[in-house]
């Protein structure tokens, strides 16, 4: 895990911040000194995490539509701006996982409506402040984290990998859309972690097998200062 | 809710008015394809603040609503200026609302999960300095799940965030939407950057448009604080230089580049407060055109279009409006003014 590096005035929201993926990123990203807000569902454990870090923590829910602006509005207001969104908060879809024959309709529309939907309405809420911070010469990034799942054909991951595909092509149009004002999206792999959800998808697995939440934050850290532009990581201090 | 399925929005209007007085109806998406290579657009990217919050009065136990109406500390969002209602909402006209209970410094507020207290009374019996309890999380907190977009009568559904924030909204620091800034999306500004067509934006915190009081109503604009970037700046110089033109999205940002211009027609990069009317007979320093919403006689955002037009020319501009059926709102159809 690198532990040297400075972000300090880099702004940039993490959503499903308080567990797995999220809460290690945003326990870096406030360790190395970024401006940073994380959003999740449950009020007592966004005041636990927010006490700890000092992150501005933000209650809601990236799958209901109704807190998506309430969501920006206070990511926006908290922080000042926003350099960096990662689109983190991830539904599992059916729990135990499921053959697509044996998946409801509603639990393939959660799954869409968090993983594919959520992270498009929120972007789309936050795509004025970060064309801002592209203006600015700040530059301006979108991480939505993905999966293998996006990828392969695994059975009983159908929900989950069919929603993470569609947005792994969403980021890949958007960003050749979003190129010329300055703001650039990402889809990335972090890798069969150790985390909450992969415990509800598979109960069973051996945790020893599986990449640490840390270490999987820390390489989409570096990803992060790698697409932006060196104006950016110069003046977060990240680069010597 | 009435953006998402807003049929008016593909449709909109466009009334050109030239400085010679030619006028023209078009379709406003050739908005597009309208300025020359070197002019340089600048809009406003605030983001509108839900401003309106409805509670209770807590020592007559009477309904109260209280517009945001201005910032005391940007960007403290624990202490406003505020206008305050009695009973009843935005379905009503502005002036025909009830005035609020009779109120002192000190009394608290309910307003939804937010508590707040009344810190002074200003000069007018509606008017007053409102200081929220409570850490900054939580206010913003409360007021992004408890406030309500200002709106007004002639949109009698209830306005969400969505419907008031453009496309360009970043910092939510408005207290009305830079509803000029509708007019805008990014196929327009992609069009605009292939044609050479340059684009800039200031923060300006637009206020409120109405408050119901003929008196408090002639003291508009208040006082709003802006932020000129460095970049902005220096494409105003760079476009001034080359001759081309500045157009202004809205007429919060004529008052946010005048209120910073140098005599020489450059502006400052700079956070001030912009202060002042800018009316008939006032000289522009930076700005050759306006794009605006359609504005009618007596309405503040009109009052600032006579810097930009005599009134003959802006009587036929309206007499046209009626002909040609264009819709007042701020959700409605749009004109550009050069001058």
């Amino acid at each position: 895990m690198q532990t040297n590096i400075d972000l300090q005035g880099l702004r940039v929201a993490v959503t499903g911040g308080t567990a797995g993926l999220g809460l290690a990123l945003v326990r870096q990203l406030a360790e190395q000194g970024a401006s940073v807000a994380f959003v999740a569902r449950t009020t007592a454990n966004v005041e636990r995490i927010a006490d700890e870090t000092g992150a501005h923590g933000i209650v809601g829910d990236i799958g209901n539509k109704e807190d998506i602006y309430p969501i920006a509005l206070q990511v926006t207001a908290s922080l000042g701006g926003l350099d960096v969104l990662i689109n983190n908060a991830s539904s599992l879809g059916p729990v135990p996982l499921a053959l697509l024959a044996d998946t409801e309709c509603e639990e393939l529309e959660k799954a869409l409506a968090v993983n594919l939907v959520g992270a498009f309405r929120l972007t789309k809420a936050l795509f004025g402040a970060l064309a801002a911070s592209a203006r600015g010469g700040r530059g301006a990034l979108v991480i939505n984290i993905s999966s293998d799942a996006a990828v392969n054909a695994y059975p009983g991951w159908g929900a989950y990998g069919a929603s993470k595909a569609a947005l792994a092509h969403l980021t890949a149009i958007w960003d050749e859309e979003a190129k010329a004002d300055g703001i650039r999206l990402l889809a990335l792999d972090p890798g069969d972690m150790d985390t909450p959800l992969h415990a509800l998808a598979l109960p069973d697995a051996d945790p020893a097998t599986l990449k640490r939440p840390e270490v999987a934050a820390a390489e989409i850290i570096e990803k992060m200062l790698d697409a932006l532009p060196v104006s950016t990581t110069i003046l977060a201090g990240a680069r010597g | 809710m009435i953006a998402a399925d807003h049929p008016d929005r593909r449709s909109a209007r466009l009334f050109v008015v030239e400085a010679d007085g030619a006028m023209r109806d078009l379709p406003r998406v050739v908005l597009a394809t309208l300025f020359d290579p070197g002019d340089l657009v600048v809009a406003n990217d605030a983001a509108t603040l839900p401003a309106s919050l409805r509670g209770t009065h807590v020592p007559g136990d009477e309904a109260i609503e209280v517009r945001l109406a201005g910032w005391l500390s940007l960007p403290n969002p624990t202490r406003f200026v505020a206008i305050a209602f009695g009973a009843g909402d935005h379905r009503t006209r502005t002036e025909d609302r009830l005035p609020p209970p009779p109120l002192s410094p000190g009394d608290r507020l309910r307003l939804g999960s937010l508590e707040a207290v009344i810190e002074r009374l200003l000069d007018h019996p509606r008017l007053l300095e409102l200081g929220f309890t409570g850490n900054r999380a939580a206010v913003l907190a409360g007021l992004a799940r408890h406030g309500r977009p200002i709106q007004y009568a002639h949109v009698p559904e209830p306005l969400a965030l969505w419907d008031v924030w453009t496309k360009i909204a970043a910092a939510p620091v408005a207290f009305e939407a830079p509803s000029a800034g509708f007019a805008l999306d990014w196929r327009t500004l992609q069009a605009w950057r292939r044609r050479g067509v340059g684009f800039a934006t200031v923060t300006h915190a637009a206020g409120v448009s109405s408050t119901g009081d003929p008196a408090l109503d002639l003291r508009l604009p208040f006082d709003e604080p802006y932020h000129i970037p460095e970049r902005t700046a220096a494409q105003v110089a760079r476009a001034k230089l080359r001759g081309g033109r500045i157009i202004a999205i809205g007429t919060s940002v004529v008052r946010a580049l005048e209120a910073a211009a140098n005599p020489g027609g450059n502006v400052r990069a700079e956070n001030a407060i912009a202060t002042g009317r800018i009316a008939r007979g006032t000289r522009l320093h930076v700005v050759d055109a306006i794009l605006t919403g359609v504005h009618q006689p007596g309405e503040s955002h009109f009052e600032l279009l006579r810097a930009f037009a005599d009134d003959a020319l802006l009587a036929k501009a309206s007499a046209a409006f009626t002909t040609y059926r264009y819709r007042t709102h701020e959700f409605g159809d749009s004109m550009l003014l050069n001058r």
